[in-house]
């Protein structure tokens, strides 16, 4: 008698989406990976998982997790998501998208929102280029890296993402590389029992892509630099967190608590709905 | 959580911008996301302070780009959801505008038009965004626009954009101008009893059969809200029924964006609002909208006053075009006449729909609307 195997976190998946559209070497799939591992470790409710991400190759995680999911247009996950949490703030709202959507045309939203402290969770796989239009420079693409529209070399100075997060306002903000599964799904797992704005940065290979074009063909290669330059440095000055071919500043940076906009948000319109009774 | 207060039933004496407010509150939004901008401030300005009295939502956003985002992800969240602005942030919207018109969001998009191009005249009239209103989102697709003419009508139109974009599934919009958005007059809201409200179809089959896209008679599929078991995934993307991407799928292209385009069209008898004035004998009609058809009434009524027999055809709703009235009236009507304040926008849907009969356009820009005598010198031109 053949036995059905089902895999044990296939009710995670949407699995008529599959197979996905990424890249032999990919850093998405882990990124997936850990996320729906630390789903799992929370048994979180899926029913009550809103999933929302911009353009790009990680964006397609909303579509292939298998709670209510929405793909926006570029740059603006953050802000419909923004939409959901306040709308409803017993949903679980996180955001799932890559460094070109997150950071270039959606940078503003990030800044407002981590400021605002909305309780959604951000996280970012930086892969340091547009993967999916073809390998372009972004925001984060490190000084004289090669890419199509940096064939002599970048000359931008790219964001420190984790820098930017916490001088923005973030409640939580870590950065790990897809190499540190375990301490990513922990991160994962701490971003979800947290109630403010949240963000986690996760260094990302794009061998096809990014790596291909420097010095870095495949995902092992890739990986293996992070192998050689991770060094984790908890609660260190995220100013100082740097990415370089030598070093890749990983950990945990800010771990605080602060009321969230969308608690106080409703504290407020209970208040005024109180008072209004007399009326 | 709902609020104590009630809506000011009864008459009062209101700005149109406040009446749009109301509107909104009267049809049950209970979230408002948007960035302040002359001449459509004062709704955002009114709804900080009345959204929370009703346990609504209240938040301004950092642009306007995030503001309509915001809207789409609070109505996917099972709210009714608005938004308010001018020209300059209506451009910025339009991208997401095309997503809402994707995903089949209910919201409503108040545009209270002011002169362009560009940042133009913030406090001066215009009705140059109405082409945009159609045509601003990139790609094909249905919508509906409607123009208010009254504080009174910003009110009532307001429930009524919401009515629709719940029926439909689609963004709905307010297309007023600078004058009924800032003009005070006298508004009479109906106790709440005695307003029409009308709330999206919720799904009837279970999570597991259910397909977020699959369209009913009505070619409308029935909505259902995050937090509410049924799982689904939607995208700005070509999508299958079960709103599964299908980028490289012509023929999944193809049944989407017609029927996108064909739940306004092949409704458009239902969704069609017009007032029909002195029409039955009339040989001239104006044909206007906004503010500038209550300069063209008058000028209608002086008209007949002076033996010309003219008549005026208001359209209420300007998208989807109400083509069949326009045909109607040219089939027995001499002359069109079109005062519009822009270079020729609606008037140009006018003269498709009237064929073989002719149609003169007045056009002004920049300062006030058309005054009465400058209609009735066009409509003599025209007698
Ligand atoms: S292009 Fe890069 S980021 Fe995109 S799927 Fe391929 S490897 Fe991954």
């Amino acid at each position: 008698m053949v036995q059905e195997v089902v895999h044990p976190f296939a009710k995670y998946l949407r699995s008529a989406m599959m197979p996905h559209i990424w890249c032999p070497g990919c850093g998405n799939g882990i990124v997936l990976n850990c996320f729906v591992h630390a789903l799992d470790e929370l048994q979180k409710d899926l029913d009550k998982l809103v999933v929302v991400s911009g353009i790009g190759c990680i964006g397609r995680t909303a579509g292939y997790t298998n709670a209510d999911s929405f793909h926006t247009t570029h740059g603006r996950a953050i802000a419909f998501a923004t939409g959901v949490k306040l709308a409803n703030p017993e949903l679980e709202v996180v955001v799932i998208s890559g460094d070109g959507d997150l950071f270039a045309i959606g940078g503003n939203h990030f800044i407002h929102a981590a400021r605002r402290n909305i309780g959604i969770k951000v996280i970012c796989a930086n892969n340091f280029n547009y993967g999916m239009t073809g390998g372009q420079q972004g925001p984060t693409t490190p000084l004289e890296a090669s890419t199509t529209t940096t064939p002599y070399g970048n000359i931008e100075h790219p964001f420190n993402l984790v820098h930017l997060a916490a001088a923005s306002g973030a409640t939580y903000v870590a950065r790990w590389t897809t190499l540190h599964v375990r301490r990513l799904t922990q991160s994962i797992k701490r971003m979800l029992q947290k109630e403010g704005f949240c963000f986690l940065e996760v260094v990302s290979p794009c061998p096809e892509i990014f790596g291909r074009r420097n010095k870095m063909r495949t995902g092992l290669e890739m990986m293996e630099w992070f192998r050689r330059a991770s060094v984790v440095e908890n609660f260190s000055d995220p100013s100082k967190a740097e990415i370089s071919p030598e070093k890749i500043v990983v950990g945990e940076f800010v771990n605080t608590e602060k009321i969230s906009y969308e608690r106080l948000l409703h504290e407020k319109i209970a208040q005024i709905n109180e008072k209004a009774m007399g009326w | 959580m709902t609020g104590k207060r009630t809506l000011p039933t009864g008459a009062h004496f209101m700005s149109g911008d406040i009446a749009c407010a109301e509107g909104a509150i009267a049809a049950g939004c209970r979230f408002f996301a948007g960035y302040p901008i002359t001449p459509a401030t004062e709704i955002a300005e009114h709804l900080s302070e009345r959204m929370p009295e009703f346990g609504g939502i209240y938040i301004q956003m950092e642009d306007e780009i995030a503001s309509i985002a915001a809207v789409l992800g609070a109505s996917y969240a099972g709210l009714k959801a608005m938004t308010a602005t001018s020209g300059p942030g209506f451009s910025l919207m339009q991208e997401n505008i095309g997503l809402a018109v994707m995903t089949e969001t209910p919201c409503v998009i108040v545009d209270i038009m002011r002169g362009g191009p560009s940042t133009g005249q913030p406090t001066l009239p215009g009705q140059q965004d109405v082409m945009q209103a159609k045509w601003g989102s990139h790609g094909d697709y249905g919508i509906i626009a409607l123009a208010p003419s009254s504080v009174q009508e910003m009110f009532n139109l307001t429930v009524e954009a919401f009515n629709l974009a719940e029926t439909y599934r689609v963004p709905t919009l307010l297309m007023g101008d600078e004058i009924v958005a800032h003009m005070w007059e006298k508004v009479v809201i109906p106790p709440a009893s005695e307003i029409r409200i009308v709330n999206r179809k919720k799904p009837h089959v279970s999570p597991s059969e259910y397909a977020p896209f699959m369209p009913e008679d009505d070619l409308v599929p029935p909505m259902a809200c995050f937090g509410e078991g049924y799982r689904f995934h939607a995208t700005g993307l070509t999508h299958d029924e079960r709103g599964y991407p299908r980028t490289q799928n012509s023929e999944v292209q193809t049944r989407l964006v017609r029927r996108l385009c064909e739940k306004i069209n092949k409704n458009a008898d239902k969704i069609i609002n017009v007032e029909e004035v002195m029409l039955e004998d009339a040989d001239i009609v104006v044909v206007a909208y906004g503010i500038v058809a209550r300069a063209a009434l008058s000028a209608v009524r002086r008209a007949r006053e002076a033996g010309i027999k003219a008549g005026m055809l208001r359209l209420i709703t300007l998208w989807p075009f109400p083509e069949k009235h326009v045909a109607r009236i040219a089939g027995q009507a001499k002359a069109i006449v079109v005062p519009e304040m822009n270079c020729g926008q609606i008037v140009r849907e006018v003269e498709r729909a009237a064929k073989e009969t002719p149609v003169s356009f007045l056009s002004k820009l920049g300062e006030e609307p058309h005054t009465p005598q400058e209609i009735l010198d066009m409509v003599r031109r025209c007698s």
